[in-house]
């Protein structure tokens, strides 16, 4: 009985989005069959909204903020929010967020809410500069939720031609400076999606590649852009931002990347690179490392790691699979809680201990920001960081009292703060906090402290 | 006045209630809820009843008390003379002067109904006004409000407490200001830590860092300066309650929620843990008399909490959760300057340990309503304090 509700404990908050009353029960004598259940699903995945923008509206939307800035004479010091359109801009990517958010809070797919995050920040496109701001949520949506049934080839493929993607990593205005467009325009190659590519979404810094592979990577990828006004002249059934092709920006010729040859072949030259890339043993190694660190340790157990490496080899990189195999580890299950909650999953898991199925915007944002993980807002293309040297440092523990405290002030209790803790921690909680939340002097303090121990700040 | 009878009965009958019928019938003819201001200050953690007013006179006060004994009135550091039983802590000087002023009454050995010793279950039936905890769903302030309107009520925090919860016209403002960790909580949560290799060393450096970032030392270390941490605030909110309550159309009732009086260990004698605390209540209801101007003179302020704490010190120097407390009436509103309610004295405690529950905190409640907002009796019994037996307390208003 004792290991059945620690497995489900374990399932919810380690693998999950943190426990809502009842969860441990539903969850029950099964927990890897409740994970398991999740990884295939498609709908487990979906986040369909009728009220967040279309690629269409996103699109629009940034393209009257560009006529907008065009627009804006000086002084500049006058900030973005001088600029018209900048408004709209920013009142999507805030429906994005408390979208997501709600996701978070009354989801009961929790694993599959947590595997998008993930690859989210895996494959980051963050909304911390003018352009990628109103097609972040969107690409989370398009790509990354839409990408968890599928390969991790394809899921690559999906990202490296999303508008989110190409604008952030600046690849839509990259041009071979060979191509009809550059030598007519003398504008040249942007190595910053093809650098990323490799460092980043693939085989990694150790995977062996040199800056002449970068450049030649980036080579092949010019002409792999967006619709942009200008091109929607030339391609009228084009929508505005989809991805294509432009043959006019391609750098002609065969390239040479990590010791293999790739001949001439138009948008298909970088396809094949990424293929390979996607194959690439290097990759099936990071792949491992990093979902064993998320899920597992910040040092993962090289046992573990080598079982997900086997196995991305084994299904050629089947994400299903891959998942499959991160549940089945040996490790998933030990109870000891290795892992210490970045903010969005701290946050998230209080609200869903406390119960809360919506919440003020105003509210939440100011718990992101306060805390410092804003989504859709990693501070670069790395994603936030995933070990608990960066987050539990002096002052974020700090604030998380701070916010803990706002926040148990702001709940109106009327179940004692031990059970709460009890319905959401299980067999984690340890007798020493139970007790510290029982002889607090207020329910809200018992709360704060429920929080805060130790296994509510893991998982 | 004769003229304004008729009008003061019939706006008193809407309340559902039959005004003219309550003994200190000229409290309540006078009564128009909406003028008549009700303020409650709820001290949640449980006060020390015996540091605040300290039975000093009582032959076993200093043997009982040990080292958290105060020296009589007029030596260093000695109490606030009230009688020749009864003292104020030294730090309650504005409350000592509102005593002179005839403008404070204390209830001590007060109690809820509730002879547990858990804060929440403790915090819930003083709240509710119930007999028992989780009985009542509402609290009592929120149902008297609906039996006396157009009353509104208000409470100065983030979310509604029970007391003010309920289908009575209720609401909640709380001043944005950023709010520093409670003292209290880093405490419970350093001992939390003990054995917690990252998050011990972590708030042990946040909280030495803050310490320097506010001037050398934390606020609870030069207790001549602030409240304990977090605490300073206790007398802005005050401010605002009183801003709030004197403003036309405001609200008849107010309340506040102070934290931090739960002192298991080291609780201090005339300065210290619980003596920084006792400053910031003194200067937070200076700040609400202020603030109301000549307001002061219709509002009567309730203090009170959720039980007592243990006569004798514990092995750290604190006391743990008793029974018997300690309660203020305060106000323009008044009838002070004198202790009411009965004394048990130290010779026989509760359960060996606590000061006894002579006086039931309900029977204060329901007679302040009584006089103050001119509510009845029965429907005070039947409504707001379901069960509550025959109160002793009458004339505790000014009329």
């Amino acid at each position: 009985m004792q290991g059945n509700t620690l497995g489900a404990a374990i399932a919810v908050n380690r693998f999950g989005m943190g426990a809502r009353p009842g969860d441990l029960a539903r969850i029950g004598a099964d927990p890897r069959g409740w994970l398991k259940d999740q990884i295939g699903r498609r709908d487990a995945f979906a986040l369909e909204d009728d009220t967040l923008p279309t690629r269409a509206e996103a699109s629009e939307s940034l393209r009257k903020f560009i006529k907008g800035v065009a627009a804006t004479k000086p002084p500049q010091d006058m900030g973005a929010e001088a600029i018209p359109g900048f408004k709209s801009f920013t009142e999507a990517l805030r429906a994005e967020i408390v979208a997501r958010t709600r996701r978070a809070l009354t989801t009961s797919d929790g694993f599959a809410e947590r595997l998008v995050r993930f690859w989210s920040n895996h494959f980051t496109v963050a909304a911390t500069k003018g352009g990628p701001i109103p097609f972040a949520g969107l690409y989370e949506r398009e790509v990354i939720r839409a990408g968890m049934t599928g390969s991790f080839a394809d899921l690559h493929l999906a990202v490296m031609r999303h508008p989110g993607m190409l604008i952030y990593l600046d690849q839509a205005v990259s041009v071979g400076p060979n191509s009809p467009a550059g030598k007519r325009l003398k504008r040249g190659l942007n190595e910053n999606l093809a650098r990323e590519a490799l460092e980043l979404h693939t085989v990694g810094p150790q995977g062996g590649y040199t800056q002449a592979d970068v450049t030649e990577f980036a080579r092949a990828l010019t002409g792999w852009t967006i619709v942009s006004d200008r091109l929607r002249r030339f391609l009228p059934d084009a929508g505005l931002g989809d991805f294509v092709f432009a043959a006019q920006l391609h750098e002609p010729g065969p390239r040479t990347v990590m010791g293999k040859r790739y001949p001439e072949a138009g948008e298909e030259q970088a396809h094949a690179i990424l293929a390979d890339l996607a194959r690439h043993p290097a990759t099936a190694n990071r792949i491992a490392v990093k979902l064993a660190r998320h899920f597992i340790a910040d040092t993962p157990p090289l046992s573990a790691v080598a079982r997900l490496e086997k196995a991305f080899r084994d299904s050629d990189g089947d994400l299903p699979t891959l998942h499959q195999s991160l549940v089945d580890l040996p490790e998933a299950f030990e109870p000891e809680q290795r892992k210490f909650k970045t903010p969005d999953e701290f946050i998230l898991s209080a609200l869903r201990l406390a119960g809360l199925e919506t919440v003020e915007p105003q509210g939440v944002f100011g718990a992101y920001v306060l805390l410092g993980q804003q989504p859709f807002s990693a501070p670069s293309p790395k994603g936030w960081a995933d070990v608990a040297d960066e987050w539990a440092t002096p002052d974020a523990v700090m604030k998380r009292l701070q916010w803990s405290q706002e926040f148990a002030r702001r709940l109106p209790l009327r179940t004692s703060p031990e059970q709460i803790a009890a319905a959401a921690l299980g067999p984690f909680m340890s007798s020493r906090t139970s007790e510290a939340v029982r002889r607090a002097e207020s329910g809200a303090q018992g709360l704060v402290l429920a929080l805060m121990s130790p296994e509510f700040q893991r998982r | 006045m004769r003229n304004d009878l008729p009008t003061r009965r019939a706006a008193l009958s809407l309340g559902g209630g039959f005004a003219l019928s309550v003994a200190g019938a000229g409290a309540a003819l006078s009564a128009v809820a909406g003028e008549r201001k009700f303020v409650l200050v709820i001290l949640r953690g449980a006060l020390d009843g015996l540091a605040a007013v300290p039975a000093y006179g009582d032959p076993r006060y200093a043997a009982l008390r040990g080292r958290l004994a105060l020296a009589p009135p007029g030596s260093a550091g000695g109490v606030l003379f009230l009688d020749r039983t009864f003292g104020l802590h030294p730090k309650l000087s504005f409350l000592h002067e509102e005593w002179k002023n005839g403008a404070l009454a204390i209830l001590h050995a007060a109690a809820s109904p509730y002879r547990e010793r858990s804060h929440f279950d403790g915090q819930d039936v003083l709240e509710s006004g119930a007999a028992a905890v989780f009985a009542l769903n509402d609290g009592w302030l929120n149902r008297a409000l609906l039996l006396a309107p157009p009353a509104k009520g208000v409470a100065l925090s983030g979310s509604l407490p029970l007391v003010l919860r309920g289908p009575g016209p209720a609401s909640n403002y709380a001043p944005t200001f950023v709010r520093a960790a409670n003292e209290d909580t880093l405490i419970r949560l350093m001992d939390l830590y003990a054995d917690d290799p990252v998050l011990g060393p972590a708030l042990a450096s946040a909280i030495e860092t803050e310490d320097v970032a506010s001037g050398g030392m934390a606020a609870r270390e030069r207790p001549d300066r602030g409240y304990g941490r977090g605490n300073g605030q206790w007398p802005v909110l005050a401010g605002a309650a009183a801003k709030l309550l004197a403003a036309p159309g405001g609200p008849a009732a107010a309340v506040l929620s102070f934290d931090g009086w739960d002192s298991h260990a080291n609780q201090g004698g005339a300065d210290g843990y619980v003596a920084v605390r006792l400053a910031g209540l003194d200067a937070s209801l200076k700040s609400l008399k202020e603030g109301l101007g000549a307001t002061w003179g219709k509002t009567l302020v309730i203090v009170a909490t959720e039980f007592g704490r243990t006569v004798a010190p514990n092995g750290t120097l604190g006391t743990d959760h008793g029974t018997g407390g300690a309660a203020f009436v305060l106000g323009g509103a008044a009838r002070g300057g004198r202790m009411i309610g009965d004394w048990p004295g130290l010779g026989s405690l509760y359960q060996n340990r606590d000061l006894q529950p002579a006086n039931d905190l309900r029977a204060l409640f329901m007679t302040s309503l009584e006089e103050h907002w001119g509510i009845a009796r029965a429907d005070l019994r039947n409504k707001v304090f379901p069960g509550a037996g025959a109160s002793p307390f009458s004339g505790l208003v000014k009329i």
